[in-house]
C-alpha cells in the first residue's frame, strides 16, 4: 500500500481579472455556446502564465498551470515562491474555499487550514462559545470539543477570559485561541498559512514546539506556508518551490532553498525595470562596488562594499527615506540600514532629479558567505513605496576570505556575521 | 504490470477536489455530519441579537404592530379596502406575520454570498448550512410575532368573539415550514444570480415588494377584482397566507388544490434553489 495522503494531477486554475460587469453575460453564453459544441473554453486559451512583471494582454490568467505533486503521510512540506506564485491559490484550493480548473487533488483524511481562521468569530459570543463555533465550523463535532475544550483553552492561555465576549480580547488573544482551536482538531492534514507570524514571542515558541512536536511523531502531514526562510528550514524536510503558477522545484529543503534564492540571481547589478517607478522618485540603478568604483560580486573581508544607487527624484518630500536589508544565504534578515540612520547633520539628503548616493557596508564584518541585498524606500512612519518582502529590488554578493589578520583565524567561523572585536587587558 | 497501477487507482480517498462537479452531485452527507454547526449558528444568530441591543427582541414586537397600524390607517381608513368583516387588527397581523417570515428568509438568504464572503472565503464548510441556519433562525422571530398575533387574536375570540377558528389551524406548522422552504428556495435562487449579476440585488427590495402587492396580505381574496384574480392565485405565497387567515379567523377562501399547487411550487424552487446554490458555492469566491 502506498502512503500518499495529498495527490495532486495536473491541477490548473484560470482566474478573470479586471471588473466583472457588462460583457459578462455575452461572455457566458458564448462560452455555453462552444461548450454545446464540444469545444474547448473559448477564453482559457487566451490565458498566460502568472508574470505580474509583464502586464497581461488578457484578462484571464493562470494563477496555477499543470501542477502534479504527491505527499507523503507523515511528512512535513514547505511552499515558497515570490508573491503572486500561486501559493496561496494552491492553499486555497487544498482547503476547497475555491475549486480548480483543470485536474484535481486527491486527500486521505481529514484536512484541518490554518488561514486567519479567527475570522469566523462572532465579537458578541464568549470565548467558550466561539470555539465551539469555530470548531464545528472547521468540521468537529460538539463531543469532541467537549473533550478537548480544557486542552484549546490551556494552549490558547485564555482561562480567565473563556466565558468574555471575545470582543474585549486583545488581538494577541484572539489570534491565540483561533489558532487553538484549529490545532486541536482531530485531522490528519493541517496546512499552515504564515500563522507563526502572529502572537508574541511566547506563543510564536509554543506553536513551534506544537509543529515540531507534530514533526518528529509523524502523525500529521502539515504543509507550510511562509515567507519566513528559516522557519521553513528548521520545520520542513522537503519543500516545493512555486514560480508564476507552476511548480519549479519540489525537493529536499535545502536544495529548494538554494534554488529559489538563485534563480534570480543576477550580476552586480539590477536590471533596471519600470516597475518600481512611483510617483517620488524613478530607481534608475542599484549596484555593488568595490571601493574604486568597479562593479563586483565577490569581495573579502577586507573590502568595504558599496551599495551605489541611482535614482530620479520627481517629487521631493522631506519625509522620503531610501535604504537596504541584507539577508544571509538562506534568507534570514540580518540588518536594514537607511540614508537617514545618523544625526541630522549626517544625513544624505536627496535632491530632485538625477541623485547618485552609496552606503559602505564596512570590511571586517559579515563572515565569508552569501548574502543578498534589496533596497528599499518608505516615507517615514506612512507608508512603503518599495517594501523589502521578497519583490524588492536585488543584488547578491558572496565574501570570500581575508577575515581577519590573525594566524589563529583563518578559514570561516561559524556565525551569519564576522566582525573584529577588540580585546584590550584592562589591568 | 498493470496490477499495481489499478491497485494504486483504486485506494480509498477520502476526498477528490475536481472542477466543477455535474449539477446532480449534492454532499448531503456532508451537510448532514455539519448538523452541529448548524446548531450553533442559529444560537449565535439568537445570542447576538439579544446581546447587540435592548431593543433587538422588542423591536420584533415593535414593527408588526407599527407596520399593521400603519395598514389600518392607510387601507382601511383612508383607501378603505374591505377586510371581510374581520377585525382589522387581526386580519393585517396575520398576513404581516405570515408574509415578514417568507421575506425575511427570502432576503437574508439570497445575500448569505455576500454577507458570509469572509468566511466562505477562509474556510470550507458544506455552504448549504448557511441558507439552513437562516431559515431556522428566523423561526425564532416568527414565534415571537406568531405569540404577538396570539394575544391579539384571542383578545377577540374571548371579548368580541368575532373571531371563528377552525381546525384548518393544526395546518399552521405545515404553512410555516412551506414558507421557510419557499424562501429559501427562492433566496438561494437569487443568491445565486446576484454572485454573478450584481445588479439584481436592486432590484430584489422592488420585486419583494411587489410581490407582497400580488399577495393577500392586505386585502381578502373575495375583494380581488376577478380579472387579476389569476395572478394572486398564480402566486404560491397565497393560498399559503390565505388558509392562515381562514384557519384562525373562519373568513376567506381555503382550497386544498390551491395548497397542494404551492406545495408543489415550493418543492421544485427548493430543488431548483439548491441546485444552482449548489453549483455556485464552488467558485463564487472568483467573482465576488
Amino acid at each position: 500500500m502506498s502512503d500518499t495522503v495529498i495527490k495532486v494531477e495536473h491541477l490548473s486554475k484560470l482566474y478573470r481579472l479586471g471588473e466583472v460587469g457588462t460583457g459578462t453575460i455575452s461572455h457566458d453564453l458564448n462560452r455555453w455556446f462552444a461548450r454545446i459544441r464540444g469545444k474547448e473554453d473559448p477564453f482559457s486559451k487566451l490565458g498566460e502564465s502568472n508574470d505580474r512583471t509583464k502586464k497581461g494582454s488578457s484578462e484571464y490568467v493562470w494563477a496555477l498551470q499543470d501542477i502534479n505533486f504527491e505527499i507523503k503521510r507523515g511528512s512535513v512540506v514547505g511552499i515558497i515562491g515570490r508573491n503572486g506564485a500561486g501559493k496561496s491559490t494552491l492553499l486555497k484550493i487544498l482547503s476547497r474555499t475555491t475549486a480548480p480548473t483543470k485536474g484535481n487533488i486527491k486527500i486521505k483524511g481529514r484536512v484541518a487550514s490554518l488561514l486567519e481562521v479567527g475570522t469566523v468569530f462572532h465579537p458578541e459570543l464568549t470565548g467558550r462559545e466561539n470555539i465551539y463555533l469555530n470548531g464545528t465550523i472547521l468540521g468537529m463535532r460538539r463531543k469532541e470539543i467537549d473533550r478537548k475544550l480544557d486542552e484549546i483553552v490551556d494552549f490558547a492561555g485564555v482561562e480567565r477570559y473563556v466565558d468574555t465576549p471575545v470582543k474585549r480580547y486583545s488581538s494577541g488573544m484572539y489570534v491565540r485561541l483561533a489558532f487553538a482551536v484549529a490545532a486541536h482538531l482531530e485531522s490528519e492534514i493541517m496546512i499552515v498559512d504564515e500563522v507563526l507570524a502572529v502572537g508574541d514571542l511566547e506563543f510564536q515558541k509554543k506553536c513551534f514546539g506544537y509543529m515540531n512536536k507534530i514533526n518528529e511523531s509523524h502523525a500529521k502531514t502539515l504543509l507550510i506556508v511562509s515567507h519566513q526562510l528559516n522557519v521553513i528550514k528548521s520545520l520542513c524536510k522537503e519543500s516545493i518551490l512555486m514560480a508564476n503558477g507552476t511548480l519549479q522545484k519540489f525537493d529536499t529543503t535545502d536544495k529548494v532553498l538554494t534554488e529559489y534564492l538563485y534563480t534570480n540571481k543576477s550580476s552586480s547589478s539590477w536590471v533596471r525595470t519600470e516597475k518600481y517607478d512611483n510617483k517620488y522618485f524613478d530607481l534608475m540603478e542599484l549596484e555593488l562596488q568595490n571601493e574604486d568604483g568597479e562593479p563586483t560580486t565577490i569581495f573579502t573581508g577586507m573590502d568595504n562594499i558599496v551599495l551605489s544607487v541611482e535614482l530620479n527624484v520627481k517629487q521631493l518630500v522631506p519625509e522620503l527615506i531610501v535604504g537596504f536589508a541584507i539577508y544571509a544565504e538562506d534568507g534570514t534578515l540580518i540588518f536594514w540600514a537607511t540614508n537617514k540612520d545618523e544625526k541630522v547633520e549626517n544625513w544624505a539628503e536627496l535632491s530632485s532629479g538625477k541623485c547618485r548616493l552609496k552606503f559602505v557596508i564596512p570590511s571586517r564584518f559579515l563572515n565569508e558567505s552569501s548574502y543578498f541585498i534589496e533596497f528599499f524606500a518608505a516615507i517615514h512612519y506612512r507608508e512603503w513605496i518599495i517594501n523589502p518582502d521578497g519583490t524588492a529590488p536585488r543584488v547578491d554578493f558572496e565574501i570570500k576570505g581575508d577575515l581577519s589578520d590573525s594566524p589563529n583565524w583563518q578559514a570561516k567561523r561559524p556565525g551569519i556575521m564576522a566582525p573584529l572585536i577588540k580585546s584590550t587587558i584592562i589591568n | 504490470m498493470n496490477a499495481p497501477d489499478i491497485d494504486i487507482e483504486q485506494q480509498q480517498w477520502d476526498l477528490v477536489i475536481k472542477p466543477k462537479t455535474g449539477l446532480f452531485e449534492i454532499n448531503f452527507k456532508d451537510v448532514w455530519s455539519y448538523r452541529d454547526l448548524l446548531v450553533l449558528l442559529v444560537r449565535r444568530d439568537f445570542v447576538a441579537m439579544y446581546k447587540q441591543t435592548i431593543l433587538g427582541p422588542i423591536w420584533f414586537v415593535l414593527q408588526p404592530i407599527l407596520t399593521t397600524l400603519t395598514y389600518i390607517l392607510v387601507f382601511t381608513g383612508i383607501a378603505k379596502i374591505g377586510t371581510d368583516d374581520v377585525p382589522p387588527l387581526v386580519f393585517y397581523m396575520a398576513g404581516i406575520t405570515m408574509w415578514n417570515y417568507y421575506s425575511e428568509c427570502l432576503t437574508r438568504t439570497s445575500t448569505v454570498f455576500k454577507d458570509n464572503s469572509n468566511i466562505f472565503g477562509k474556510v470550507y464548510f458544506p455552504r448549504l448550512i448557511m441558507p439552513l441556519s437562516i431559515v431556522v433562525s428566523n423561526l425564532v422571530k416568527l414565534g415571537i410575532q406568531f405569540g404577538l398575533f396570539l394575544v391579539f387574536w384571542a383578545y377577540y375570540l374571548i371579548a368580541k368573539g368575532n373571531v371563528h377558528p377552525n381546525l384548518y389551524m393544526l395546518l399552521t406548522p405545515y404553512l410555516v415550514i412551506l414558507l421557510g422552504l419557499l424562501g429559501l428556495g427562492c433566496g438561494m435562487v437569487i443568491s445565486a444570480l446576484t454572485t454573478k449579476y450584481r445588479d439584481l440585488a436592486l432590484l430584489l427590495t422592488f420585486a419583494i415588494q411587489l410581490l407582497m402587492y400580488a399577495t393577500p396580505v392586505i386585502y381578502p381574496m373575495s375583494g380581488v377584482n376577478p380579472k387579476y384574480r389569476w395572478i394572486v392565485l398564480a402566486n404560491p405565497m397565497s393560498s399559503i397566507v390565505e388558509t392562515f387567515r381562514y384557519a384562525f379567523v373562519g373568513k376567506g377562501t381555503f382550497s386544498w388544490g390551491l395548497l397542494a399547487y404551492s406545495t408543489v411550487f415550493t418543492l421544485v424552487v427548493l430543488i431548483g434553489g439548491t441546485l444552482i446554490f449548489n453549483k455556485v458555492e464552488k467558485n463564487f469566491m472568483d467573482t465576488v
